[in-house]
């Protein structure tokens, strides 16, 4: 079967696929993602049809900029998408982040996150698309006015314009970031065929692109059309379904949130819980996070390389470790940030040695630790991360100055790609992050992105704890919430053709 | 040790009052499909034996799958009402102190039903429209609520103690500390501050019936085993010709059929589940259902007893039900966290179990030789779960906030507790229990 789709994904198309699910353009620092909404529909048309999208082609010299375009599920309506074709699409993107009140709970998206405290992204202020331009140093003036072009007046009403920063390798917080990305599987080289016994870092195509098999060796599923709807002929077919055009291949959804990440708070209370101590306070923050400041993981790197590990030495550094060697938390606490995300465990808790041990396994014979079992296989829950800091930058030590009256804010417009938005993200923010019962901890969310809300069992959620190879554990109280939701939508970055698609449907 | 017990009584409505019974329900909420402990109608959290409690309405939306899949004529079964509840102790006594806190709650919801009438004998009545569960789980066999309650003030108040003044235990040892806790606690007992009832052991009568059951199932087995060889080859033939048959009915459901399921969930840390749907038609698939269901009760008596139902820890009571003369199937369980957590854990954890069950359901995703694809058609799936699904108009969870995990490591810390003398080594890991 796997044999069938690497010829398949061996035809893979990158001039139809927009650059931003293969590159995070991290050589262009500078970067504005526009939220609009549809002023002239005819205007919006002829701009879409007229823009130059950069796609997953590798160029040489690489561009100097870029250009990616999204819909949410109100612009595809807007656009005039026939009804029964935006309702193939994922019931999430259809319902929007904040469009259920359901969906914020699980979410996390309550208190000071609830959507109707969001700038932008709730209902009644929902954008239709996201524009989302990219520069490199010194070219972002003069790209910003070439990709709007004449008509950009004409046809957009502007929402948000998001302006973003570059503070170097590292978040607002002051962490290095963005150094744990999945590996994609572009050629379909990876079998998947059955359980898989190791955590591994490379990942089906399918859960970034839509169109092509995923973990599970199917489908997601996407709008599929008749050849002779109006305007899918010039559509790719559907790989499972070759009698039908798809309009999701070579698509994917975006997921955006704009994160307000209070610095400030952050060191303050860090400092204070460690009585000033600078090296105390080092520690706790790095506890909080589950790596170093400098990014290096706190669990020793292992001898067995871990597939799609160690592109080089940096990524080996970073990267080639899971949490086997600490079963007890005593290294990196359960509940740190990393460790909530992306828990780099494999589909068994424990190794998996022959047939009989596989078979035990499977029945639930096989048990050795209080913790077997409480988690899901990492491979079903991975996203590739595309966001950007925004705002000044603020070192650790000018953290603990008091705040001027005139503080920027600043944060994280988060950017994730995900071609199951339920499955993937959902769960990431639901299951894990902001889950009070996460692999056994209670009473504390995650450290960083917590909202702090009561929780049946858990009324004041507040907490941290560093499990210590003593015995007791360490807990710190009190923590306030550090990340605010100030905005966020679900939107589908569309392949190409299905761009054509869209700007054509009048 | 007291063991659990559940009931569900199961009787038929007036379908021109369904609205009337929802908005009557409605009342006992303190969020949408969770009830208040302490409602006007049913005031549960007076039943400190009460794990869990909801009541439905098994409405089936999938009525016109068979015409559908198989070309047979929609049934019409009447629109029942189920109210079901897991305890400590037997059903009899359970039921007649439900009904002395009760009584009127329960007769005015009951008189929504056809054949209650008023006068009726309420405890007759119940007794008399129970549907016994095919298959049972239970988490933790004879964990009594008293036991859940008692132990989880124990840890609370053992964290309290311990985890309050970091510095003080510096200097000693992980032992040193344990026992510190268990003098602390020794006092509080004491003093009546804290208690801990003895869990006691099962009595002589149900370990003989259980010894008795443990042996006969395999003895059984055993003989019948030739029988089984010899119909083993026409078995598999069957089952293949009807899985490669079978017409799998898993479209997406509609937005505001999920939507209203997913406005009951996550209010708690645990969640409700209820599902029904038709058995295929036939007396293949509705024997090797009976086949399994018996053998997956025999596991979930003798070998998942003990925190985890195959690989999943996270269900706490769960049950397989025949209705309507075994033509559809009933499924209800308790489990912890999010739904889209649970069908995860079916999906990469249980999907064998699940599909050796609900491929003799109308409409499964494809399996092949009983065990094998099915749930792992991972949309497929998810899609007919929440098809197949059915809101719980009230649902009442004894012990809200708690986890199998929080339960488990809660008896682990006062199992640790009761020990004498512990290594340095056995002392650590008990403190990391806290």
């Amino acid at each position: 079967m796997s044999r069938r789709f690497t010829l398949m994904n061996a035809d893979l198309d990158f001039d139809d696929v927009q650059g931003l699910v293969r590159f995070g353009f991290g050589g262009m620092h500078r970067a504005a993602f526009y939220l609009v909404r549809i002023k002239d529909l005819a205007a919006v048309r002829s701009w879409l049809v007229n823009a130059h999208i950069t796609t997953a082609r590798v160029l040489a010299p690489p561009p100097v900029t870029a250009l990616q375009v999204a819909f949410t599920f109100e612009g595809l309506k807007a656009l005039g998408v026939p009804r029964e074709v935006v309702e193939g699409f994922a019931p999430e993107f259809i319902s929007g982040m904040a469009g259920d009140a359901s969906r914020s709970r699980r979410l996390g998206d309550l208190g000071a996150n609830a959507p109707n405290r969001w700038r932008w992204g709730q209902p009644d202020r929902s954008p239709h698309l996201a524009i989302m331009m990219y520069g490199k140093e010194g070219e972002m003036e003069k790209c910003e006015a070439e990709f709007k072009g004449p008509s950009w007046d004409l046809a957009f009403e502007v929402l948000e314009r998001l302006p973003t920063s570059h503070l170097g390798e590292v978040e607002p917080f002051g962490f290095v970031d963005g150094i744990s990305q999945p590996v994609i599987d572009w050629e379909g080289q990876r079998t998947i065929h059955g359980d898989q016994l190791t955590y591994g870092n490379v990942v089906a195509l399918g859960e970034f692109l839509l169109g092509y098999s995923n973990e599970y060796n199917e489908y997601t599923d996407r709008p599929l059309l008749e050849p002779s709807n109006r305007g899918a002929a010039e559509l790719l077919p559907a790989l499972d379904q070759p009698g039908k055009k798809d309009l999701g291949r070579n698509g994917t959804y975006l997921v955006v949130r704009q994160l307000e990440q209070d610095v400030r708070g952050f060191w303050q209370f860090v400092d204070k819980a460690a009585e000033s101590n600078p090296e105390e306070r080092k520690r706790l923050a790095e506890a909080m996070v589950g790596r170093a400041l400098n990014g290096s993981p706190l669990v020793p790197r292992q001898d067995k390389p871990i597939p799609g590990v160690g592109e080089d030495e940096k990524d080996r550094a970073y990267n080639q470790f899971t949490y086997d060697s600490d079963p007890s938390g005593v290294r990196c606490p359960f509940g740190s940030h990393i460790r909530r995300a992306n828990p780099r465990n494999a589909d068994f808790p424990n190794p998996v040695k022959g047939m009989i041990s596989h078979l035990l396994q499977t029945f639930g014979l096989g048990r050795r630790n209080l913790r077997d079992d409480l988690m899901s296989p990492t491979r079903f829950h991975r996203l590739l991360r595309r966001g950007r800091e925004y705002g000044p930058g603020l070192s650790p030590q000018d953290a603990l100055q008091p705040k001027p009256a005139d503080d920027a804010e600043r944060g994280l417009h988060f950017i994730c790609i995900n071609s199951n938005i339920a499955r993937q993200f959902e769960f990431v923010q639901g299951a894990w992050l902001m889950s009070t019962q996460f692999n056994g901890v209670s009473e504390e969310s995650d450290p960083l992105m917590g909202n702090r809300e009561p929780v049946p069992g858990s009324p004041c959620p507040a907490s941290f704890s560093i499990p210590r190879e003593s015995g007791l554990r360490e807990r710190c109280d009190g923590l306030p919430q550090f990340v605010t939701v100030r905005g966020g939508a679900y939107l589908f970055l569309p392949s190409l053709r299905a761009l054509r698609y869209f700007a054509t449907q009048d | 040790m007291t063991f659990q017990s559940s009931f569900m009584v199961v009787a038929p409505l007036d379908v021109k009052r369904t609205d009337e019974l929802r908005t009557l329900l409605a009342t006992m909420n303190r969020a949408p499909g969770v009830a208040a402990p302490n409602n006007g109608l049913i005031p549960f959290g007076q039943l400190e034996e009460l794990h869990f409690a909801r009541i439905v309405l098994l409405d089936d939306q999938t009525l016109d799958d068979i015409t559908t899949a198989y070309r047979l004529p929609r049934e019409s079964y009447p629109l029942y009402l189920a109210f079901l509840a897991d305890f400590d102790g037997d059903v009899g006594p359970f039921r007649k102190k439900l009904i002395a806190v009760a009584r009127k709650g329960l007769e005015q919801i009951f008189s929504f039903c056809t054949d209650f009438k008023p006068g009726t004998d309420l405890d007759g009545w119940m007794k008399a429209h129970e549907h016994r569960p095919s298959t049972m789980y239970n988490n933790w066999i004879g964990r009594t609520m008293q036991q859940i309650r008692e132990e989880d003030v124990l840890r609370q108040a053992v964290q309290m103690r311990l985890l309050q003044n970091g510095s003080e235990f510096k200097k000693s040892s992980p032992e040193e500390i344990r026992r510190v806790a268990k003098d602390f606690v020794t006092r509080e007992v004491n003093s009546q501050r804290l208690t801990l009832t003895p869990l006691g052991k099962a009595p002589l009568a149900w370990r003989i019936k259980n010894l008795l059951h443990l042996i006969f199932v395999p003895v059984l087995l055993l003989i019948l085993a030739p029988l089984f060889l010899i119909y083993l080859p026409v078995f598999a033939i069957q089952l293949r010709r009807r899985e490669k048959r079978d017409l799998e009915l898993a479209p997406r459901p509609r937005a505001d059929w999920v939507d209203g399921l997913a406005r009951l969930e996550d209010h708690d840390v645990t969640n409700q589940f209820t599902a029904m749907g038709s058995l295929k038609p036939g007396l293949f698939r509705r024997w090797t259902l009976v086949v399994l269901l018996w053998l997956i009760e025999y596991t979930t008596r003798h070998v998942y007893t003990r925190g985890h139902l195959a690989r999943v820890p996270s269900i706490h009571f769960a049950r397989w039900v025949f209705i309507d003369d075994k033509k559809r199937l009933v499924f209800c369980s308790n489990y912890d966290g999010s739904l889209e957590s649970y069908m995860d854990d079916f999906i990469n954890k249980v999907a064998f179990g699940l599909n050796v069950v609900f491929s003799n359901g109308i409409g499964y995703p494809k399996t092949n030789w009983l065990f094998f694809q099915g749930a792992k058609d991972e949309q497929r799936f998810k899609y007919f779960i929440r098809r197949h699904e059915l809101p719980s108009e009230v649902w009442y969870n004894g012990h809200s906030g708690l986890t199998n995990f929080d339960l488990l490591r809660n008896a682990r810390i006062r199992s640790g507790l009761e020990q004498q003398s512990m290594t340095n080594a056995e002392a650590v890991q008990w403190l990391q229990l806290l």
